[in-house]
């Protein structure tokens, strides 16, 4: 089992990452195609709300996973700080689309479902607000990565704001809550146990656990793009500055 | 130590009343966006005092994070970041100082302001008070985490609005107690001392918090 120190090195990363890719994009595949399969046509539609509680097969996940990419993001911009991984940055910078793209996914999956349940796509209400305000966060930070050229400083800088962004998003989430609650509270990870029926409470775990190897497979394909980028860069570099030695010689290229 | 934070927020104090520094202007500011109000929502009074407090919360949380990008810029431009970087006092303290003079230029004009601006929007006098109040513990906390969000942008040239993009997120839990304690002069089932407290909690925390990112940014910055 490599440690994270090992994955310092970005060749063997990027060894690793190409071996493992492949296995995790498969996996995610199967996983979501038998939990898809038990969410449409085996589980039973809700007594209550119909055929349309089949979305949240997928908006839950996207709650999940939208919550676990920030938080990884954090423990990124940890290591991005304070000991200075060089791949923790990487880390960071890809898994802000895809934090973002779960958490649009969530809003819009839950509008789909308001819209029938509540009669209305958008409430203001305290778990909607907290997504979307997470949303937000998630976006101001692919702002910054956009703002600031140089990589090295704006992975510095970016991980900052991601872990103030970590101390706050709590804060955020017990101040919306105060403000307004319509949502319905947590039902499947409670103190005694989960107040949803097997039959939809299996296919909503299956699908969880691919839509993360889903996320997982994406982070690592988007970290290699991003090790790959970086390198075409410094290459790019380095082809220049050998260009303008040898016009400096007087030779031709 | 307490010379040269004294120093800084001496210097800042001054830039702000005498160089266009942006202490009058963010007033200005937050005088023309409650009247702005008026003119998009129609001159119905009894509705204009009942969002008032919101109206007054809303225009100093703007007039706070317009400026917010200059906070440290212009130390940036003209070489007195290095000053402060290099000097005794602790790059947080520093930070604190600045954030102390921000909030003194903008924060507290604001909230000593806002009870004549209720005028504007029929707010009633007991109304007043509590949103002056709240106003005033509640802007150190709008001074604090925008000037961690300044750290951050500090190099960036075209960085006019990505501040207020960064910060106003991280600005919700203020805006929610601010106007809930401002709200309970109002009538309603919340008393006024449980938001205003955790308001108070917020803003003492956004100090050390701020204080801290921002001193670890400007320092990520050189």
């Amino acid at each position: 089992m490599p440690s994270l120190t090992d994955l310092a090195n970005p060749t063997r990363f990027m060894r690793l990452s190409a071996a493992l890719l492949p296995w995790m994009a498969g996996a995610a595949t199967i996983l979501l195609a038998i939990g898809f399969y038990l969410a449409w046509f085996v589980a039973p539609a809700d007594y209550q709300q119909g055929e349309t509680i089949r979305i949240m097969f997928v908006h839950v996940p996207a709650a999940w996973l939208a919550l676990m990419l920030y938080t990884m993001m954090a423990v990124s911009a940890l290591g991005t700080l304070v000991w200075r991984h060089p791949l923790a940055d990487v880390a960071q910078k890809a898994a802000a689309p895809i934090g973002a793209a779960f958490s649009l996914i969530c809003l819009l999956t839950g509008a789909f479902w308001g819209k029938p349940m509540w009669g209305t796509y958008w409430v203001w209400d305290a778990r909607l607000t907290s997504v979307l305000v997470l949303l937000l966060i998630y976006l101001g930070i692919i702002a910054l990565w956009r703002a600031l050229d140089d990589s090295g400083r704006a992975g510095r800088a970016v991980a900052i704001l991601t872990l103030v962004g970590f101390v706050n998003v709590p804060i955020i989430k017990f101040s919306v809550d105060w403000w307004n609650t319509l949502h319905q509270p947590a039902s499947v990870f409670r103190a005694d146990g989960p107040t949803i029926h097997p039959a939809m409470l299996w296919p909503l775990l299956i699908l969880a656990l691919g839509f993360t190897l889903l996320a997982l497979a994406l982070h690592l394909a988007a970290m290699r793009a991003e090790i790959m980028r970086r390198r075409v860069r410094t290459l790019t570099i380095l082809e220049a500055e050998r260009h303008d030695r040898l016009a400096m010689q007087g030779l031709p290229a | 130590m307490t010379r040269a934070f004294i120093a800084i927020v001496g210097r800042d104090l001054a830039l702000a009343a005498r160089a266009g520094g942006g202490g009058e202007l963010a007033l200005v500011f937050f005088l023309t966006l409650v009247v702005l109000v008026p003119f998009a929502l129609g001159p119905d009074l009894a509705l204009l005092a009942r969002i008032g407090p919101a109206i007054l919360w809303l225009g100093a949380l703007l007039a706070t994070l317009i400026g917010l990008d200059r906070l440290f810029q212009s130390d940036e431009e003209d070489g007195s970041l290095d000053l402060i970087r290099a000097s005794a006092l602790p790059l947080e303290l520093a930070v604190l100082a600045k954030g102390l003079a921000h909030w003194l230029a903008t924060g507290l004009p604001l909230a000593l302001a806002a009870p004549m601006l209720g005028l504007l929007v029929a707010l009633p006098i007991e109304a007043m008070a509590s949103v002056a109040a709240t106003l005033l513990v509640g802007t150190p906390a709008l001074s604090f985490i925008g000037a961690a969000g300044a750290a951050l942008t500090v190099g960036i040239r075209r960085g006019g609005l990505i501040v207020p993009v960064l910060v106003a997120p991280l600005t919700v839990p203020v805006l929610i107690f601010g106007v809930s304690a401002s709200n309970s002069a109002l009538g309603g089932a919340i008393p006024f001392l449980t938001p205003f407290l955790i308001l108070c909690a917020l803003s003492l925390a956004a100090i050390v918090v701020g204080a801290f990112a921002a001193a670890a940014a400007l320092r990520q910055a050189e």
